[in-house]
């Protein structure tokens, strides 16, 4: 690194061993700028972490987690939630022979109810889940396992999609469209909910499929090759999912906007989960008026078209129904850890008092004199 | 004189295999003289570069990757590449990509510096005498054997033999300050018989060979013979030595021109060029704990990979988990070897958790030094106005070993003194004279006899004009000035002394000195020969002949070098006088003559011109030959010089004592005068007890029992004194005799005696040190001795000459002082400084500074990486271990390199944890960051601890956040991603605001870099998340950032995982603090009050004067900063005002 000097440095040579007072030039040009910045000296604050300084800091996150905490709690203890587990281990369960006779070949599908009684009413707006347990939706081969551009619509995609969707890649020599593990393991079963009345009858409950995905998702990423219209002329030359049972584009016949790639539980199972337990949006129960419960208090039956295996890999379905509060699902634990913290923060700073007490008067020299 | 060579078996002719012979002028030698093997030589292109514009891609590239490091990324790049891992090669690519670019810019800009300034030594002109003719033609075109001419102020383009100069007397002045740094002018000999060459063409007319040594570093030393060839006559030898070899590099002053130089190494044979290769490595203690650090980080990246491949298999044990229906592999995959999948495995998940060894933190430990040292060239305390240089750091490697020193080993000349001489007195025969110019200060009264200039009778004149004489030998005038150029102050002084005397020296011309008397004549000497002084034999003479056809030897040196060489003289009386100097501090010389008859001269220059001759072992055979030649003297006297102490020298002493160091004072001096400066530098107090390990002693009593007793003294002393060591301390002195025969003993009879460890034990309990008649190569072992003792302490020596260089590249910090003894020192440091003062800032502030600094760069660099890897290793316990990683691969990229880089890279430039006022004030802080006090393992482990701690807040607060449930308000659900960036976000401000509160000095640009970096995290994360990027092949990030923002939840959790993770360190800093303050803390504690305190008292004093004067306000910035000086004085101020 010291090699560059060739290049002779400053020439003092001329004044040396004559006088000093010749190169004062060179001399002025060595001499570093007196900057804050090189000397060292930019003004600054300098904050010290004593007793004394963290005291109040403690005190106040006490004094501001607990309220904060308190809230998360009560609103998340007035969420009113409720979930069936459907899968059918069970011998007593309705589902149980579905669950048995699965086969991937069955043409005729399964259908089972479960009835259940809410205890409480539900008010506002219900929020109507699927959950799964054991299914590793975060398993790295299963994740990468998509095509986005495909998904984003793109013609050459969707004729020859990506590699990482391996194996679920082609099927018979065609492109499969919707490729890769996680559009073909699409959770395909249909949940209906009735409430039966104090007669016996059943009343459907009418379940909202629009705005369980994200808009982005929808609007954005998602987008179909060629246009919403037309949806088999845009796939022809692709080939369906191999578990699934019809094309992409007969996932909602009923509604072009909720069709093909853009369909809405499509997307929202194409956003893998974080965890291997997971629930997913399934549908919205829209609160009708304000005077009536969304869903009261009563007798209620789960009605299941049985598709989806969990079985195979020790796996479990539920139905959850939930309202939200500005925060969300129920989940105690924010509300938990904000009390905890709050008062550890105090009680802390309550230890802290006493230690600057005790070691303050014993440290500090009487006064610094003038 | 002249002696003639037979060719064949003559006096130093021996067949030596690495020499060279250059004809000059290329003209064949005369037939038969021997047989002429061409040799090959380089041309004269100076090549400094490294690369050439084709090679340099290639070869920049092998010496980057041959750094262990690189290679580490590198193995890491292409096992990416090569096997399906949950990263992508880019994450690892882009990072090395960068450092590799990076470095390769720098060290091809470097190169193309290195290129132009090359292009412009290779090709500016050169004259060469050609055909009797001169022409003029590019450097690089010089072939060896060349005659140049070259003119004043011009640099010498190759290494020269000088043939004849402009000046009468074949000599020419030469500096050499490019080469070496002194710019002193040194004088330089034509070949005699070459000398009276004046044209081109009696140049050309020459007929000669050169013989010489083949290249060698070493600048001071040449050994060469020149055989000039007559018409039909033998040749004539004559030896060549380092006085006739110009150094390219070097520049011709006050000499019109040379003519007929010839040119004997060329290109990068010159020993310049030999001399630009780099010095061995210094490695700091800071540098050996990191890469300790790192060893275990590696191993728990490897037992993390291990253990999660054996889960792994354990977990998929049964098919359904391996292989579910949903999730199948593929063919390729099936077919696998299940050998070879678990190894795959096993590296995927090193891929995965590779950053926890980040490339940058090699890239920003070596900006931060790199960067880092500027501050100590900046430095305008360590400017000095007299030298015109401030400090200069040569290697950027050991700034943190500022901050750990334990041993300070110094020179005494020119590092604790001036080395800027002052004539004191001389004493001829007992009597003592004193200068004029002198005599009216307090020296007069420590001359006891003042039998003064008046009383000198005549018969001592001669004596006075010998010692001018022998003063002379050095000294060579300049121009026609008052000021006498030497390569000693020691002769200046002397010459000027003499002055005052009356005697004075007026030049050296053709071999005459010329002395002007205090009668106003001028007498003449012929100067036959010099004997060079060497710091072995310690003294140096001359031989010549007096007008009256005298043949005189003078000699002058070290008192006891001459004294066992005397016959006769005055000897106790002399003796006396010396003795007494040498115990008030003056440095003494002795001067001796005998009387040479016309045999004895010619045996003398026999035996010399024989040696000089030699091609081997020249430097041997000369000191042979000085050896019989200088014997039998005549006393003639003494004089005493005083070498004052250096400003401010005992005030760093002593400063360096309260921080803990051990000051070795080491010197060649002898030991009254050694002690007396210790005395004056308060290196010994009067409390300090002397411990005496001399010759003087050992004579009397054996080694071993004077050793045994010493060490009973100081255990003794340790045991009663029990708990306040400090209180009473011991100074130890020993010299080179003892010190040899302690370091032999132990050779010879290896473990028994152990008299090396006694002595180790002896000088731990000894607070400061005199090592006194110590040769250069002692002082070095006395640096490694203590080097290698079993605390492996870390020193540092500080010198000024030559003779220190050698220590100075033993220590672990080599400081050199750029003193008047020449810039050998300096160039050989690793720091250099214009003053021994500037010690004291230069460990104590920047030291200190730069110890802290890099302790928190290396533990807070690891710290990050735990806190980042460790989630990704947790989310593998739940994702089936298939190396998910937890974040993007933009997070997993950016995240040492932008995200938290600049902070801590300008954390560890500017932060100030103490004021430099404080750190000057009270040197006893540096005990506090000793024996690399920051990185030990306990600190290491707390580190790595709080960073495990916090990442565990981060993956299971976002864990128990995420379980099962929505945190929206729209019931909708998020996905993994959502989850890894979360995680990412509390990590990002946790890490960063860790930093924030071990922040201590809060410039502009702390905030500025925290603030801003913190800032840059959001913009990145919500562009990186806004866009369908077109060019990616995923869009998981879709979105991801913005929709986690609009859950209140999400914030909720993200301000509560950070203040939780914060919380324990914070806890830990306020009860240390509390509980058991370091000095450091303290420090900043009674800074602080005494800010207040001071403030209290201004205002007071400001309303009581009634002054309402705004500008005194205590929030203004200045006074916050600078508490000490401008508010004290202002007090000072204030007080004598009322």
């Amino acid at each position: 690194m010291m090699a560059s000097s060739y290049n002779a440095k400053e020439e003092d040579g001329h004044n040396s061993g004559a006088s000093n007072n010749g190169g004062a030039g060179v001399v002025k040009s060595k001499k570093p700028d007196n900057t804050a910045f090189k000397q060292q000296r930019l003004p600054a604050w300098q904050p010290i972490l004593t007793a004394g300084t963290v005291l109040p800091a403690f005190f106040v996150i006490g004094l501001i987690f607990i309220p904060i905490g308190i809230g998360l709690f009560v609103s998340s203890n007035n969420i009113k939630e409720f979930e069936i587990d459907y899968t059918g281990v069970d011998i007593n369960n309705p589902c149980y022979n579905c669950a048995k006779n699965f086969s991937w070949n069955s043409t005729t599908p399964c259908v089972c109810s479960v009835p259940f009684t809410l205890e409480q009413p539900f008010e506002s707006n219900v929020f109507m889940y699927y959950g799964l347990s054991n299914f590793y939706q975060n398993h790295r081969r299963y994740v990468k396992s998509r095509d986005d551009s495909q998904l984003n619509g793109d013609q050459s995609a969707l004729k020859n999609p990506s590699k990482e969707c391996e194996p679920y890649r082609t099927s018979e020599g065609q492109p499969i469209a919707p490729c890769g593990a996680i559009a073909n393991s699409l959770f395909n079963d249909t949940l209906e909910l009735y409430h039966i009345d104090s007669n016996g009858t059943r009343n459907t409950i009418p379940l909202v499929k629009k705005g369980i995905a994200w808009w982005t998702d929808k609007h954005v990423k998602f987008r179909n090759p060629g246009g919403n219209n037309n949806l088999t002329v845009a796939f022809q030359g692709t080939s369906k999912p191999v578990n699934w049972r019809k094309p992409v584009y007969e996932l909602d016949p009923s509604d072009p906007e909720n069709n093909g790639f853009i369909n809405e539980d499509f997307i929202v199972w194409m956003r893998t989960a974080a965890l291997p337990t997971f629930r997913k949006l399934y549908r919205i129960i829209q609160k009708k008026s304000s005077t009536t419960p969304t869903l009261p208090s009563g007798k209620y039956l789960l009605e299941i078209t049985y598709n989806y295996p969990v079985l195979s890999f020790d796996g479990r379905k539920r139905m959850i129904l939930s309202t939200i509060s500005w925060m969300g699902g129920k989940n105690p634990f924010l509300g938990i850890a904000y009390i905890t913290v709050g008062s550890i923060c105090f009680f802390l700073g309550v230890v802290l008092l006493i230690i600057h007490h005790k070691y303050d008067t014993r440290n500090n020299s009487p006064d610094i004199p003038n | 004189m002249e002696c003639r060579l037979q060719r064949g078996p003559c006096v130093g002719e021996e067949i030596w295999v690495d020499s060279r012979t250059v004809y000059i002028g290329h003209k064949d030698p005369p037939p038969g003289a021997e047989a002429n093997i061409p040799q090959r030589y380089p041309d004269n292109r100076i090549v400094s570069s490294k690369y050439t514009f084709w090679n340099f891609i290639p070869k920049n590239l092998f010496e980057q990757f041959r750094r262990i490091a690189n290679f580490y990324f590198l193995v890491i790049f292409l096992v990416q590449l090569i096997i399906d891992t949950p990263t992508s090669p880019v994450t690892s690519g882009l990072p090395l990509f960068f450092v590799i670019t990076v470095t390769a810019i720098k060290q091809g800009y470097e190169d193309w510096l290195r290129h132009k300034a090359d292009c412009s030594i290779n090709e500016c002109p050169v004259d060469v005498v050609q055909q009797g003719k001169v022409v003029r033609t590019q450097s690089h075109k010089l072939r060896v054997g060349d005659i140049v001419v070259v003119r004043e102020d011009e640099t010498f383009p190759c290494d020269l033999i000088l043939l004849s100069s402009s000046r009468h007397d074949g000599t020419c002045y030469v500096t050499t300050a490019s080469l070496d740094g002194e710019s002193s002018h040194k004088t330089y000999y034509a070949v005699q018989d070459t000398m009276a060459f004046r044209t081109e063409q009696e140049v050309d007319s020459l007929h000669a060979t050169i013989e010489c040594e083949q290249p060698q570093p070493d600048l001071y030393k040449f050994v060469g013979r020149i055989n000039i060839y007559k018409d039909k006559e033998e040749p004539l030898a004559r030896p060549l030595g380092a006085e006739n070899l110009l150094l390219r590099g070097a520049t011709l002053k006050n000499t019109q021109h040379i003519y007929g130089t010839v040119a004997v190494y060329t290109g990068m044979e010159t020993k310049m060029a030999l001399n630009y290769q780099s010095k061995s490595q210094k490695r700091s203690a800071v540098e050996k704990s990191m890469n300790a650090f790192l060893i275990v980080y590696l191993c728990i990246l490897i037992s993390k990979a291990v253990i999660n491949t054996v889960l792994k298999y354990a977990w998929q044990w049964s098919p359904d988990r391996d292989e579910p229906w949903y999730n199948h592999r593929t063919e390729n995959e099936r077919q696998r070897h299940m050998v070879i999948r678990a190894f795959t495995d096993f590296l995927a998940f090193m891929v995965l958790f590779n950053y926890i060894i980040p490339v940058s933190m090699y890239v920003t430990v070596e900006m931060q030094k790199f960067l880092g040292s500027y501050f100590i060239t900046w430095d305008e305390e360590m400017f000095d106005e007299e030298l015109g240089e401030g400090a200069q750091v040569n290697t950027s490697d050991l700034n943190e070993e500022l901050g750990q020193v334990e041993y300070v080993f110094t020179d005494k000349t020119g590092t604790l003194t001036e080395n800027n001489m002052e004539f004191i007195e001389c004493c001829v025969d007992g009597n003592v004279y004193i200068p004029h110019a002198i005599c009216n200060g307090q020296i007069l009264s420590a001359a006891s006899s003042i039998d003064m200039i008046d009383s000198s009778p005549g018969g001592y004149r001669r004596v006075s004009i010998v010692q001018c004489m022998i003063v002379c030998l050095g000294i060579h005038q300049g121009r026609p000035t008052s000021f006498y150029i030497s390569s000693s102050p020691d002769e200046v002084a002397l010459v000027e002394g003499m002055k005052r005397l009356g005697y004075t020296y007026l030049r050296l011309k053709d071999n005459y000195m010329e002395i002007l008397n205090k009668d106003d004549e001028i007498e003449r000497f012929e100067l036959l020969h010099v004997l060079n002084f060497d710091s072995v034999r310690r003294r140096m003479s001359v031989i010549v002949k007096s007008s009256s056809g005298e043949y005189l030897l003078f000699c002058k040196g070290a008192d006891s070098s001459i004294f066992p060489r005397i016959v006769s003289g005055k000897v106790e009386q002399v003796k006396a006088r010396v003795e007494q100097n040498a115990i008030e501090g003056l440095r003494t010389l002795c001067v001796a003559y005998r009387r040479l008859s016309e045999s004895e001269y010619q045996e003398a220059c026999h035996h010399l011109n024989e040696a000089k001759l030699a091609l081997q072992d020249r430097e041997q055979r000369l000191a042979q030959a000085y050896d019989i030649i200088e014997r039998d003297f005549v006393l003639l006297g003494a004089t005493a010089v005083e070498d004052r102490l250096q400003e401010k020298a005992a005030d760093t002493i002593e400063s360096l004592h309260k921080a803990g160091m051990k000051v070795w004072v080491l010197t060649g001096d002898k030991m009254e005068t050694a002690a007396a400066t210790c005395y004056a530098s308060k290196l010994f107090r009067r409390s300090t007890q002397i411990l005496e390990l001399t010759k003087k002693r050992t004579e009397e009593q054996s080694l071993h029992d004077v050793l045994f007793e010493l060490n009973r003294t100081v255990l003794r002393q340790r045991s009663i004194s029990g708990l306040s060591v400090d209180c009473l301390d011991f100074g130890l002195i020993i010299d080179g005799a003892t010190l040899s025969a302690v370091l032999k003993a132990n050779q010879e009879r290896a473990g028994s005696g152990n008299y090396r460890e006694i002595f180790l034990e002896i000088c731990r309990n000894c607070s400061a040190v005199l090592c006194c008649r110590m040769a250069p190569l002692q002082k070095a072992q006395i640096v490694k001795l203590i080097k290698a003792s079993k605390e492996h302490p870390i020193t540092l020596a500080i010198g000024d000459g030559a003779n220190d260089v050698s220590m100075i590249l033993e220590a672990h910090v080599g400081i050199g002082i750029m003193g008047k003894e020449g810039r050998q020192a300096a160039r050989n440091s690793d720091y250099a400084i214009p003053k021994f003062k500037h010690l004291k800032k230069m460990l104590l502030v920047h030291g200190h500074y730069y110890y802290i600094r890099i302790a928190e760069l290396v533990q807070y660099f690891f710290y990050k990486n735990v806190c980042f890897i460790f989630p990704q290793f947790l989310y593998q316990f739940f994702c089936g271990f298939s190396q998910q990683p937890l974040y993007d691969t933009a997070y997993l990229t950016l995240y040492n390199i932008s995200f938290t880089s600049l902070p801590i890279l300008l954390y560890s430039l500017v932060e100030q944890h103490i004021t430099m006022e404080t750190l000057k004030r009270d040197p006893s802080l540096y005990r506090d960051i000793a024996k690399n006090s920051l990185l030990r393992w306990p600190v290491f482990l707390y580190w790595t601890c709080l960073g495990v701690f916090d990442a565990v807040i981060f993956f299971f607060g976002a864990y128990f956040l995420f379980d099962n449930t929505t945190f929206t308000s729209n019931g909708q659900m998020f996905g993994n991603w959502t989850f890894g960036t979360l995680v990412f976000t509390v990590l990002v401000f946790t890490v960063t605001l860790k930093l924030a509160l071990d922040t201590h000095h809060w410039t502009w640009i702390n905030h500025f870099v925290i603030w801003g970096s913190l800032l840059f995290y959001v913009i990145f994360s919500l562009l990186w998340g806004g866009i369908i990027w077109p060019f990616l092949n995923y869009q998981r990030m879709y979105y991801v950032f913005m929709q986690m923002l609009s859950s209140g939840p999400a914030w909720l959790s993200i301000i509560l995982l950070i203040t939780v993770s914060l919380l324990p360190d914070v806890i830990k800093k306020v009860l240390c603090r509390t509980m058991c303050p370091t000095a450091t803390e303290r420090a900043q504690v009674t800074y602080c009050h005494q800010l207040h305190s001071e403030t209290k008292a201004l205002n007071c004093l400001v309303s009581r004067l009634g002054v309402r004067c705004l500008s005194l306000s205590c929030k203004s910035i200045p006074l916050v900063n600078h508490p000490g000086r401008p508010l004290g004085s202002l007090i000072a101020l204030s007080n004598s005002m009322i």
